[in-house]
């Protein structure tokens, strides 16, 4: 076995090797002026820093080569205040390096395990301090004691209570209704079949209601949905699916069905939607089936119809949640 | 006795009297760090933390960590007019209009990115040369916390602009926080205070980001630090040093010099590439809105690999009684990366079950003497690797022409068939190094003279080793693998034979070396 044959022996540490600023009083002194000067360069660097500061106008800018045009301002000051930091360290060092002394010391360690007197004393004194305070005999200060302890963490779980709402049924919710109009986003102009050409893409919202006046980022994180124009022959829908289309143009919403990112490259040629964060893909022409990536449902389309003026409305909300899966989702 | 001497030495006088601090001093500043530049890769993490600290307080100057919806007027003309958040907008002023904001801002981006780095590759050092062997356990583990909290800690940072990239990572984090089982919707209401994104995440995470980690932070690294201040520095081995002493130079003046130097070193390095590399530009990004996102969508560095196991994730949905579980999140997001940090944090304590061995150890192992150690090392390090690689796979894709689908099976076959030829080849490479080094302490190494022979043979000239060098390739323990009997005295089977045979197996696959060279290796030689 390997561990009964013999270590060859340690010949202890090397002698020390004196350096020449050592011994060489001139080269000591060489060494002296080299951190001064380091030291001095660092001076330099904050007069650099201040003058940056008082004397470069914040509009100028100036060209880096591989880093492409930068603020003269901001870049300055950086390089000042950079060289100002650098030289400092650099001279503390140079001087340890050279004038300190560079004579290794070697020191013993001690094992960290206590004596075995102590120990045991330790263990007395605790023994003593328990059985004084009767731990281990009043079981029943003990136990009350246990109970008010769990209690007493159950108060600052109850404080959070109002960190939120409870989620309720929100998240299988959108602003669309059955004849919500489609508008431009931004911009908000309704939309009719004519205004998108065949191949074209758009985002839109549902019209805000009378009286509304803006929009919470909430109601867009659920609401956004992509409008894509094809040509009718194209899709390969069942008969349900189709009738929620109209006269070609494809509803979706735009949140993505795996976590939620905005669903919003679409590629003309395969008529596929990408989603930039996990690159899940779906097909637009089958009701955008999963192709690709880590998505597990199809995003979510919304089924359109006319309104008496010709605008695109919805015919009726999402028939499912939009967005990332949670645990109270039904499919 | 000079005036300068009298005032140093009654401000002594005065603390003195009134701490004893002279005793403990005396010992301290004598205290003794051995040598090496592999220890200075946690003081750089340790320095990026003060320079975080010093630039994250002017930062909090004008940052408005707050989601009210304002109308930008401010001095960057492409986005003026734009409706956006108070924190978008107030991390425009400090970009455009507060002088020396921009640098401010990206010293602290690029001193969260060293952080991180520092704290990665310091963690590599101290596993691959097995410094968290006992006493260290508990660095180990502080250290494992330490980088966990500061991927949070970074995640959090660069979300607070609430610009359209970091509004899409937050968008991320509160998927997988509501594909939680059970509670992950109530979990999400709560921190957003109702329906993503609301108005209230940014002045929380503000609050964690600026106070609550940094204090947990500051509490880990002074533990961490004391720690090793009393333990003292582990050493890499030579002559002379060993299991029971420390080699190195003094506290002070020495190494205060030179770390003190090092502070200014990495601050200097840090802001001359503050200065000249621009990040994270979220001027060009624009303001979060829940419809819009940019293509190439990427978190930082630290993030990446997590993000990559969620892109490789197979489409695995459990709809069941009205309910849904979603694989596709769990798995990558919390399962894995779960595993993975349970799995870092109890290494110590599973390397030492296997081996046995409950000793202190204070001198540094070279990675290739402890092959197994090194392979499940090289075996993590490929996985991590695929996962980042794979959470870039559109920017690669674009840059080098390849197809994105491609790349994702490339990584969802390379993440479970790579970690474990990387295992078997590191281990190879390890045991042949070790045969190299008994080959070269037996024979010398060559010195490409050639000598003719008298009876005409042609023979390379091997130059002996020096005694230093011999020593540093045959210091090492070589223990053969545990004996765990699966029958007692008695003759009956123990009960725990089967944890035992587990054990024995494993600890058989640890043993598996070269063997070095040992004094009746060197005395054959001789004889010949």
């Amino acid at each position: 076995m390997a561990h009964d044959l013999e270590t060859i022996d340690d010949p202890g540490i090397p002698p020390h090797v004196h350096r020449k600023t050592d011994t060489d009083p001139i080269a000591a002194k060489k060494a002296e002026r080299q951190v001064a000067i380091l030291f001095l360069l660092s001076a330099l660097g904050t007069i650099l820093f201040i003058v940056s500061y008082i004397a470069i106008p914040d509009d100028i800018f100036v060209f880096l080569p591989i880093m492409g045009s930068t603020n003269a301002h901001q870049l300055f000051l950086g390089l000042g205040l950079a060289f100002s930091l650098f030289f400092i360290g650099m001279g503390a060092i140079h001087w340890a390096k050279t004038l300190m002394p560079d004579n290794e010391v070697t020191v013993q360690r001690h094992e960290f395990r206590s004596v075995d007197d102590d120990r045991r004393e330790f263990v007395k004194t605790a023994k003593e301090g328990a059985s004084a305070a009767g731990l281990g005999r009043r079981s029943l200060i003990k136990r009350s004691l246990g109970l008010s302890l769990g209690l007493v963490g159950l108060s600052p779980l109850l404080l959070l209570r109002d960190l939120g709402p409870l989620p309720g049924d929100s998240l299988n919710k959108t602003s669309w209704k059955a004849g919500t109009r489609l508008v431009t986003d931004p911009g908000d102009r309704p939309i009719k079949p004519e205004d998108l050409e065949v191949g074209a893409v758009a985002q839109v919202l549902p019209a805000m209601l009378p009286g509304q006046d803006h929009r919470t980022l909430s109601d867009i994180g659920k609401d956004a949905v992509l409008l894509i124009r094809l040509r009718p022959e194209e899709f390969n829908l069942d008969a349900e699916r189709l009738s929620w289309t109209h006269e070609g143009i494809i509803a979706f919403s735009k949140i993505c069905s795996h976590m939620g990112c905005a669903v919003a490259l679409y590629e003309q040629q395969t008529k596929h939607l990408l989603c930039p964060c996990h690159q899940s893909t779906f097909d637009v022409t089958r009701a955008a089936k999963v192709l690709f990536g880590p998505a597990a449902r199809p995003l979510p389309q919304l089924a359109l119809a006319l309104d008496a003026e010709g605008y695109l409305v919805a015919k009726q909300p999402f028939n499912e949640a939009v967005g990332p899966s949670f645990w109270e989702r039904s499919s | 006795m000079t005036a300068r001497e009298r005032i140093a030495g009654n401000v002594a006088n005065y603390v003195d009297e009134r701490t004893g601090a002279a005793a403990w001093m005396k010992k301290n500043l004598n205290k003794v760090f051995p040598d090496h530049w592999s220890f200075l890769l946690g003081e750089i993490a340790l320095y990026s933390f003060v320079i975080l600290l010093l630039s994250g307080t002017f930062l909090t100057f004008w940052f408005d960590p707050s989601q009210r919806e304002v109308i930008y007027e401010g001095a960057y003309q492409p986005l003026s007019g734009l409706k956006m958040s108070a924190a978008y907008a107030s991390t425009l002023h400090i970009s455009f209009e507060v002088r020396g904001g921009l640098l401010m801002r990206q010293i602290h981006h690029w001193a969260a990115l060293f952080f991180m780095v520092a704290i990665v590759v310091h963690l590599l050092r101290v596993y691959f040369t097995g410094a968290f062997r006992k006493p260290r356990e508990f660095n180990w583990i502080i250290g494992v916390g330490l980088l966990t909290l500061g991927i949070v800690e970074g995640f959090l940072g660069y979300s607070l602009p609430d610009d359209l990239l970091s509004g899409t990572g937050i968008r991320i984090a509160e998927a997988i926080i509501q594909a939680v089982p059970v509670v992950g919707t109530y979990i999400a209401f709560f921190a957003f205070g109702g329906a993503f994104p609301g108005e209230a995440f940014i002045p929380r995470i503000f609050t964690v980001h600026v106070l609550l980690l940094p204090g947990i932070f500051l509490a880990l690294i002074t533990v961490h630090l004391m720690l090793v201040w009393y333990q003292k520095h582990t050493q890499y081995p030579g002559p002379g040093r060993t299991e029971k002493n420390v080699v190195g130079y003094p506290l002070f003046p020495v190494y205060m010099a030179k770390a003190g130097g090092f502070f200014f070193i990495v601050f200097g390095v840090t802001t001359f590439i503050a200065a000249v590399a621009s990040i994270n530009p979220i001027w060009l990004y624009g303001p979060y809105t829940p419809g819009q996102i940019s293509a190439g969508s990427q978190p930082d560095w630290y993030m990446g690999w997590l993000d990559g196991l969620v892109r490789m994730a197979p489409p695995l949905e459990t709809h069941a009684f009205g309910h849904t579980i979603s694989w596709n999140i769990l798995i990558p997001g919390l399962i894995i990366p779960g595993i993975m940090f349970t799995g870092l944090a109890l290494y110590p304590f599973i390397e030492s079950w296997i081996t046995g061995d409950k000793r202190e150890h204070h001198l540094l192992d070279r990675p290739r003497n402890v092959p197994n150690r090194t392979a499940i090392g090289a075996m993590a390090l490929t996985f991590t690797l695929i996962a980042l690689i794979n959470g870039g796979n559109d920017i690669i894709a674009q840059q080098f022409h390849l197809s994105i689908n491609q790349i994702m099976w490339f990584s969802r076959i390379g993440i479970i068939v790579l970690p474990p030829i990387a295992f078997v080849i590191t281990k190879r490479i390890c045991i042949s190094l070790q045969r190299a080094d008994r080959e070269l302490v037996l024979h010398g190494k060559e010195s490409g003279r050639l000598v003719r022979l008298p009876h005409g043979e042609f023979v390379e000239v091997h130059e002996e080793l020096s005694p230093e060098k011999k020593w540093l390739l045959t210091y090492h323990e070589q223990s053969g693998p545990l004996e765990l009997p699966e029958i007692d005295k008695a003759g009956v089977r123990r009960t725990d034979a089967i944890r035992n045979k587990l054990r024995s197996r494993m600890s058989e696959a640890n043993a598996e070396v070269a063997p070095k060279v040992s004094t009746q290796d060197l005395k054959e030689i001789e004889h010949h």
